[in-house]
């Protein structure tokens, strides 16, 4: 019995301990132990056991280039934008070498790398901190396919997450972000006041077989795949190609490489 | 015993209307920011905790100083404190009051907060730290209470209490070093990322503390026939002199670790903080003001003819508590935010409405505090007429 | 004691205040609304279960729907009879139900129950928020 089915009857379970919830209880679990309600991934849904990114830095030369791409996950995921920066939402942003990899700041870099723009976004961290603070489990890394997420619906807003995050991926919405969004995209939701957000790798893209905005609108600057797939894109990219990542040394295992 | 907090003169009812109309004026401020969302305060993106956690993290530290009156009387059994172990307890009580208000203001949506304990979280400090103040608030309620009464009732406490008594000391430890672990076991906040931060905000703990305890025996014996006493008020400072020296000891600890060691990560905070970084310095002059203030602040409690006098012990008190107050209140939180992960800066300061909620909590505290300390002083001088 | 009219009248003036609300709002009761369903459920003619279930229990559905969406990456609702939807409140919900007004607020209004949904979930029907 899988883990979602396993919390309905759990759910379930206690309120038909009143013989009232009875039928209730009847029509989610089915008479006869027979399952009368399931939940299923969809057929077009992509599947991973980790999904991994790698960003060719060297496909950038200037930051206009990564306007589309940015502009694609604002306008997907309904991303303000605020006059004052203390209220900033960021869920994927352009940011110099020395800013992306503080702890790389190599003397006489090679010009052209130094001067490239980077990409910056949650990495999806194997050893995510910020699941380890969440007091909720709002944030956690879906077993599944290893996305670390937020459950906006049940995250308290005391931005332990933030604290705990060594890359600075995550925003807090200080107020309410609907009147902020230049164009509301009516397919996904917004967020409310009060709680803490950041890149989701574009789960509701993933689960009909889409790749995340941004990696589609890089024109191939930017491979997702599945980390552990010997046989994948990302795989072949990390195989081939020499490549970093943000404070590796941390040990918290991001998933977003840089072949720089 | 709760009539004897309603039996007052009309000093005391002007100041608890005053304190009243302080928290009404901070709790409209607060239904502002419950309205518009914690973007009435200074935080940012990079700065996501502030003022509230600062003074949260102060207060804790409050709370856990009471051990230092608790701990020698019931282990050691040195008599003096008995008289005013109560002050003790109850100003922990007072602390921890204001701890859990200053949790419930910074959340974003408080309405939410029993999420932490309808999905309880074991790997999560945060978790850990709201079973340990509520328990603390609970031990010292019941201790503070219960002793108190049967000194009224002039009866020994009842035994029962006994391993109450006993787990609220290392609770006591408890409460600030979890609160430490917050922050301490972040990876990538260099600042915080150092095993010594418990034992250090344990150390600012036990001198604020105490010397916030001395301020109030001294201010209880003026208003009131009942004297804490000139000894237990004198072992007190010893407490206060020892902690504010490891204190400032543990500080220096940590500079030489991060600019001996020469790691960036570790010295870029602590070159905010004192002489400011790439240009950016707000708190500069309020670092150097709490360091001169600390050590002032020894100055005047480990040399024995300032530390006799009660006047100068007094202002050595205030010393130390604005000193300690500014390390961890201003520099330890906002410190640790600044460099951001992308070693960018952005600076915080407190917002007015953040400084008017701020004031209500410590009112809110201050309430509580009068209640229980118009009882405890209540009943030694009934004891003692 | 000779108090006791004075405790009676103050009991009797305490009760007649805290049953303010009742006696107040007495014979005034509005009648309780009936949601209208749009053009395109009425086409659907059934939703995801039956009526009577939604009726009772689409609160605790929606719970459902979510844990499963975000928690468990299951975005697939197969009901008792087979049919398969896409567990989406603004999505699949609003899609039949294009008359939120009419549909969700008329009744949760009444019943004075504050929902949060739409703090996030965007009414499509009303075009632009």
């Amino acid at each position: 019995m899988d883990s979602s089915r396993r919390s309905v009857l759990k759910f379930f379970g206690l309120t038909a301990l009143g013989l009232a919830a009875k039928p209730v209880f009847n029509a989610f679990a089915g008479e006869h132990g027979k399952s009368a309600m399931h939940f299923e991934k969809g057929a077009e849904a992509l599947k991973a056991k980790q999904w991994a990114m790698v960003i060719d830095t060297r496909k950038f030369e200037s930051p206009d280039e990564l306007e589309p791409i940015i502009e694609a996950c604002n306008k997907a995921h309904n991303i303000p934008r605020f006059e004052n920066k203390n209220h900033e939402i960021k869920w994927i942003w352009e940011t110099e070498y020395h800013n992306a990899f503080p702890q790389m700041p190599n003397r006489f870099l090679s010009e052209e790398a130094e001067q490239r723009p980077y990409l910056v976004l949650c990495n999806h961290c194997e050893n995510p901190p910020c699941c380890r603070a969440c007091p909720t489990q709002a944030t956690f890394k879906r077993e599944s396919d290893g996305i670390v997420i937020m459950d906006f619906h049940r995250c308290i807003g005391c931005r332990f997450c933030m604290a705990a995050c060594p890359f600075g991926s995550r925003s807090f919405n200080f107020r309410d972000p609907r009147p902020f969004i230049p164009e509301l995209n009516h397919d996904y939701p917004t967020r409310m006041k009060g709680v803490v957000e950041k890149c989701n790798f574009c789960a509701e893209r993933l689960a009909k077989g889409l790749e995340p905005a941004c990696v589609e609108a890089s024109g191939g600057a930017i491979v997702f795949g599945d980390l552990y797939d010997p046989e994948s894109e990302v795989r072949k990219l990390l195989r081939e190609n020499y490549t970093i990542r943000r404070k590796q040394s941390l040990g918290t295992e991001p998933c977003v490489y840089y072949i720089v | 015993m709760l009539e004897l907090a309603v039996k007052g003169d009309k000093k005391y009812w002007a100041w608890i209307v005053a304190l009243l109309a302080v928290i009404g004026g901070a709790f409209l401020l607060y239904l502002w920011q419950l309205k518009f969302g914690l973007g009435i305060t200074g935080m940012s993106r990079d700065v996501s905790w502030g003022f509230y956690i600062a003074n949260f993290t102060y207060l804790v530290g409050v709370a856990a100083g009471g051990v230092m009156v608790v701990l020698p009387y019931y282990l050691h059994d040195y008599k003096a404190y008995g008289r005013i172990t109560v002050l003790g307890e109850f100003l922990a009580i007072g602390a921890i009051v204001m701890c859990l208000l200053f949790i419930i203001v910074d959340l974003g949506q408080p309405m939410r907060i029993l999420n932490v304990w309808l999905y309880p979280t074991p790997h999560s400090v945060l978790f850990w730290d709201t079973i340990v103040l509520n328990g603390y608030l609970f031990l010292n309620l019941v201790v503070g209470w219960n002793v108190l009464e049967a000194e009224r009732n002039n009866v020994h406490y009842q035994s029962w209490l006994k391993p109450f008594i006993y787990i609220s000391i290392p609770w006591a430890v408890s409460i600030h070093t979890v609160t430490a672990y917050l922050y301490c076991g972040l990876p990538g906040r260099g600042f915080w990322l150092t095993a010594i931060l418990a034992p250090r905000f344990l150390a600012s703990a036990f001198a604020a503390g105490p010397a916030l305890l001395i301020l109030l025996c001294l201010f209880v014996r003026k208003i009131s026939s009942f004297d804490p006493g000139r000894e237990q008020i004198q072992a007190l400072a010893k407490t206060v002199a020892y902690a504010i020296c490891v204190n400032v000891f543990f500080f220096l600890c940590e500079v030489f670790v991060a600019f001996y060691s020469n790691i960036p990560e570790h010295m870029d905070h602590l070159k905010y903080l004192f002489a400011g970084l790439h240009g950016h310095g707000l708190l500069v002059p309020w670092m150097w003001a709490s360091l001169l203030l600390m050590v002032v602040g020894i100055i005047m409690t480990v040399n024995p003819a300032t530390r006799k006098n009660e006047t100068t012990l007094a202002w050595a008190c205030v010393v130390i508590i604005v000193g300690t107050w500014i390390d961890k209140g201003l520099g330890m939180i906002s410190g640790g935010f600044v460099p951001n992960p992308l070693h960018e800066i952005n600076e915080y300061a407190p917002t007015l409405p953040e400084i008017g909620i701020t004031i209500g909590v410590y009112a809110a505290g201050a309430l509580v505090l009068t209640i229980l300390y118009k009882i405890a002083v209540g009943v030694k001088e009934e004891v003692r007429a | 004691m000779n108090d006791k009219k004075y405790i009676l009248g103050g009991l009797l003036i305490f009760i007649v205040l805290f049953a303010f609300p009742f006696w107040f709002n007495l014979g005034k009761a509005a009648p309780a609304p009936k949601p209208v369903l749009s053009e395109k459920a009425k086409a659907a003619g059934k939703c995801v279960m039956p009526t009577e279930f939604m009726r009772a229990e689409h609160m605790k559905l929606l719970g459902i729907w979510r844990r499963s969406v975000v928690r468990h990456a299951k975005r697939e609702f197969i009901n008792p009879e087979g049919k398969q939807y896409t567990m989406s409140l603004q999505n699949t919900c609003l899609n039949c139900h294009d008359n939120k007004a009419q549909f969700c607020d008329k009744c949760h209004n009444y019943a004075s129950v504050d929902v949060y949904c739409w703090d996030c979930h965007i009414d499509k029907s009303k075009g632009e928020e």
